[in-house]
């Protein structure tokens, strides 16, 4: 069933693709810069639509099936978004050209910055990091930058939960960080003993998830964002689990001082099978001046009583922490969220929370006694179960992934968060209905049975889908990272 | 609208959860801050936003209802109508990254291909499966000499001829580190070529940048450049335009180390800046200090040829405060539009695109050169942009063309202090032999008058 790469399928005076005929004299090519083969496929475009058509067809996707994979927030991509922004007047623009013809565009980033703002409470917003990893950097540059402006140099530590994603710590040492890991206390929130130890005049700040990844959330939340506060230090917000809290409540109303947005994730830009995505940082007033250089803004006022609307225009924060990339941001992203809130509103995008943890606590509630839940509490958009039994000691989290994929459903996150052994990460948003939940959740069920009563079926999962398990060891071992042959000369 | 709740699964599913309400599931939330009303637009239906979004849009004049001229990193060029109905395909663009690739085979098999496109239009072995663009890939190639040195070579000479905002970027990325960045401080002359670097370079030095073709368009051989750097124990990196790749030698042939480039032009749509795609490939010898993704070739327990992400111990998620970089992410759809033009293109197609630039813009270049008043200051050997110097300041002469229409092309002076009367013109497919002539008349019209 495997397809043959391109390298096989080309063959020698085939041609896709055809431009015009030059319409100016010809000038040489400069000898001796001119490189002598090309090695590109050579396919007739039946061919490559055919290729690359089979090829979507190998995958799971949001559009075939269920895909609860914790932390990711895959859910419905409203096909709205797509046609907003394939519109000419937004997918034809030249980020340089001058302002003046770009309006629409800045007005729509204008207000994009605002919501964001108002829905994560907080004065200012950057839309320019690329992904949710790329706004943590952003974050923590930020948190660094108002330290050192306030000749405050000492402080060069920063605290990461041990239930953190990777990104967290890996931005922290990017940075120039020093990252010390905090561990969680029994009923999985920060634990308070342990961060005291830590809140003391080197402290920078804390990056935080709250929701946190196992899905709960952190009921001392503000008795650590106070602790650290006193301390001097700062908060970052990891904003992974936005989906939890639209209109429900408001991070910056709680002492995150930096949060980062996933556009991919909460405002249902696509995951484009990873990426692009999008990660806008919103900030308190006191951090304003250190986003990212450009935001945008309004440049001139316009005067409403003669009909002169405001010029929309770039602006560079005085104190910035620089360019975190070219250009303004992955602007079609924004289209497509703007598009989503712009839908919703303030009472849509509220009933999406809540029903993003509606739905997680109604999977909890099917499966809690056939899984083990290592903190079973109401959880918020997501939770965390063991696939492990004591009865059946020779199935791991893994097997029940790929057991899963039998019944047409893309397994949840495995193997994060760290803290919790062999653990399933069970996100499945709003966008599901009772019956995909009901049958996700019968298949769970029967799988945990099948753990005890046939644990070979689970071992050598999955049966029905176009590939069985895949030898990962031989792929890091042999590194075949492009087709072998190149193509024929 | 995008939930399917009916009132009696509501019912059902809190029954079944053992709560009386919605807001019970929200008890442990801190009450005094909960609930705040939401100062936004109220929500419009598909029909209402679709006109909304095309009165906004409207208010924009778009790079293909003008003439333009404008590149300086982002071209305007044509996309084969394949290219998006194959990103359109949901399975594709609603997916995430394949970490099952049992059900993820498209993805991972149309990412090993794009590796393979771009280690050959690069003359590199190794290509990862791409970065946000072509500003974070440099500041990756950056990051990725330090800790190929340890720390020991922290010296990085960065031309003063790449991308502004590629230079800006890789000085927020390394603001807080003990990396020196230097040779874009006026330490060299910007109108000499390459050689003007080999004196920055000591043995502190671990990386030097350069781009090819460069900010202003010019074209050089760096195999003498590539000498000098491996002399002194450094690395050389150099950051590409792929549409220049369809005709000129390659970076690899010249010595490169490390490739990086703007992948915009290759299928991808100018969408006000983002998102692009960011080219990073390298030698065989570096792909395990290489960061970001990477699909390799195994097989399954079938026996069938198949693809997963390999090398994962380098990144993030296992690394965490040990890993070298954060990305934990690719430009996924941006490499697939990139991936399925090349295919489409392919050998003749690609070189035959590539060729119309350069000629275009080599027309361009000489007709404007005659005129009074205009000299190309980017020399014989650029690929599809070049720089004039203007007898008045550029961004006037720009103001003024855009009055009719015409995107004359890019002032340099906000970026180049001293030469507020140079433009950065880029020609491509996309501008025929009656556009270039109207941009030349209004050029010459605009200075007369």
């Amino acid at each position: 069933m495997a397809e043959h790469l391109m390298c096989e399928l080309s063959v020698p005076g085939r041609r896709g693709f055809q431009f015009p005929d030059s319409d100016v004299p010809e000038v040489k090519l400069p000898e001796g810069m001119l490189r002598d083969d090309l090695p590109l496929p050579e396919m007739a475009e039946i061919d490559v639509v055919r290729y690359f058509t089979r090829l979507s067809q190998l995958n799971h996707s949001v559009d075939t099936g269920f895909y609860p994979l914790g932390s990711c927030t895959m859910k419905y991509n409203p096909k709205i978004n797509e046609e907003a922004a394939r519109i000419p007047g937004f997918a034809n623009l030249h980020p340089l050209q001058p302002v003046e013809t770009t309006q629409g565009a800045l007005a729509m980033m204008y207000h994009l910055q605002q919501w964001l703002s108002e829905i994560g409470g907080y004065q200012a917003t950057s839309l320019q990091p690329a992904a949710g990893a790329h706004g943590e950097l952003t974050g923590v540059l930020i948190i660094r930058a108002y330290h050192r402006s306030r000749g405050d140099t000492k402080r060069n530590k920063i605290l990461v939960p041990d239930s953190a994603h990777g990104t967290n710590p890996a931005t922290s040492a990017m940075s120039g960080l020093e990252v010390v890991e905090l561990r969680s206390d029994d009923r999985g929130n920060v634990d308070i003993e342990a961060l005291r130890e830590h809140c003391n005049d080197t402290l920078a700040g804390l990056m935080l998830t709250n929701p946190n990844t196992l899905g709960l959330f952190d009921e001392n939340v503000e008795q650590v964002t106070g602790m650290v506060h006193e301390a001097g230090g700062l908060i970052y917000g990891d904003g992974a689990n936005m989906n939890a809290l639209l209109g429900i409540l408001r991070p910056g109303d709680i002492g995150i001082d930096v949060l980062h947005y996933n556009l991919h994730k909460t405002f249902s830009t696509p995951h484009g099978g990873g990426g692009p995505g999008s990660g806008p940082v919103s900030v308190t007033e006191e951090l304003a001046d250190f986003l990212p250089d450009p935001v945008v803004g309004i440049i001139d006022e316009g005067d409403e009583s003669n009909n002169i609307p405001p010029l929309y225009g770039f602006i560079t924060p005085p104190k910035t922490i620089g360019r975190m990339k070219a250009f303004q941001g992955h602007f079609g992203m924004i289209v497509r969220a703007f598009t989503y809130i712009r839908m919703h509103g303030p009472d849509g995008l509220r009933k999406v929370s809540e029903y993003a943890v509606l739905n997680a606590n109604y999977l909890l509630a099917l499966l809690r006694d056939h899984y083990h839940v290592p903190f079973d509490r109401i959880c918020m958009h997501e939770f965390v179960a063991e696939g492990r039994w004591e009865d059946a000691p020779e199935i791991h989290a893994l097997d029940v992934a790929k057991r899963l994929m039998d019944f047409d459903f893309h397994p949840p996150t495995n193997y994060f968060p760290l803290i919790v052994h062999e653990s399933l990460m069970i996100e499945p948003t709003e966008t599901e209905s009772k019956e995909t939940l009901d049958a996700f959740a019968r298949t769970m069920i029967r799988i945990a049975e099948e753990a005890r009563s046939e644990p070979e079926i689970l071992k050598t999962a999955p049966h029905k889908t176009p590939f069985g398990r895949l030898d990962e060891v031989k792929a890091a071992k042999e590194l075949v990272l492009c087709c072998v042959p190149q193509f024929a000369r | 609208m995008f939930t399917p709740h009916t009132k009696d699964d509501l019912e059902a599913m809190l029954e079944t959860i053992g709560v009386a309400s919605i807001d019970d599931l929200f008890k442990c939330l801190p009450a005094e801050h909960k609930y705040h009303q939401l100062d936004l637009p109220p929500a419009l239906t598909e029909m209402e936003v679709l006109t909304e979004l095309r009165d906004i849009a409207w208010a924009n004049d778009t790079a293909q209802e003008l003439v333009s001229f404008l590149g300086a990193g982002a071209y305007n060029h044509y996309t084969p109508a394949v290219v998006d109905s194959i990103l359109r395909r949901g399975e594709f663009y609603t997916a995430y990254t394949p970490y099952q690739p049992e059900i993820s085979q498209g993805t991972l098999q149309a990412i090993f291909e794009y590796q393979s496109l771009i280690a050959g239009l690069t003359g590199m072995d190794v290509c990862n499966a791409s970065h946000y663009d072509g500003a974070t890939a440099v500041a990756e190639a950056v990051n990725m000499a330090y800790h190929n040195f340890r720390g020991k070579r922290p010296k990085v000479v960065l031309s003063p001829a790449v991308h502004p905002h590629y230079r800006q970027t890789v000085r927020t990325y390394t603001q807080d580190s003990d990396i020196i960045l230097s040779g874009d401080q006026g330490e060299v002359d910007l109108k000499a070529g390459p050689e003007a670097l080999v004196p920055l370079i000591d043995e502190t030095t671990g990386l030097v940048v350069v781009a090819y073709p460069d900010f202003f368009g010019r074209i050089y051989d760096f195999t003498a450049l590539a000498e000098a750097v491996h002399e002194a124990g450094a690395l050389l990196a150099v950051s590409v335009n792929p549409m220049a790749l369809g005709i000129l030698k390659t970076p690899g042939e010249m010595g490169a180390d490390i490739v990086t480039g703007e992948g915009q032009s290759l299928g991808i749509p100018l969408s006000y800046g983002g998102p692009y795609l960011g080219l990073f490939a390298t030698r065989q010898k570096y792909v395990r200090k290489m960061a970001g993704r990477l699909a390799g070739e195994t097989v399954d327990n079938r026996g069938q040829r198949a693809y997963v992400l390999t090398l994962t111990a380098r990144e993030q998620h296992i690394r965490r405060d040990r890993a070298t970089s954060n990305i934990c992410t690719n430009q996924g759809l941006l490499a697939l539009a990139a991936t399925v033009y090349l295919s489409l293109l392919g050998k003749h197609g690609l070189r035959q695109v590539s060729t119309l630039c350069y000629q275009k813009a080599h027309y361009a270049a000489d007709q404007i050169n005659k005129l009074p008043g205009f000299e190309l200051w980017s020399g014989q050997f650029f690929f599809n942009e070049f720089l004039v110097k203007c007898p008045q300041p550029a961004h006037e002469i720009s103001d003024h063309l855009m009055e009719h229409n015409l995107l004359a092309g890019y002032p340099v002076g906000k970026d180049y202090p001293g030469m507020e009367n140079y433009l950065l013109i880029a020609v491509t497919e996309m501008n025929t032999k009656e556009d270039i002539d109207w941009l030349v008349s209004g050029l010459e019209e605009v200075t007369n008058g």
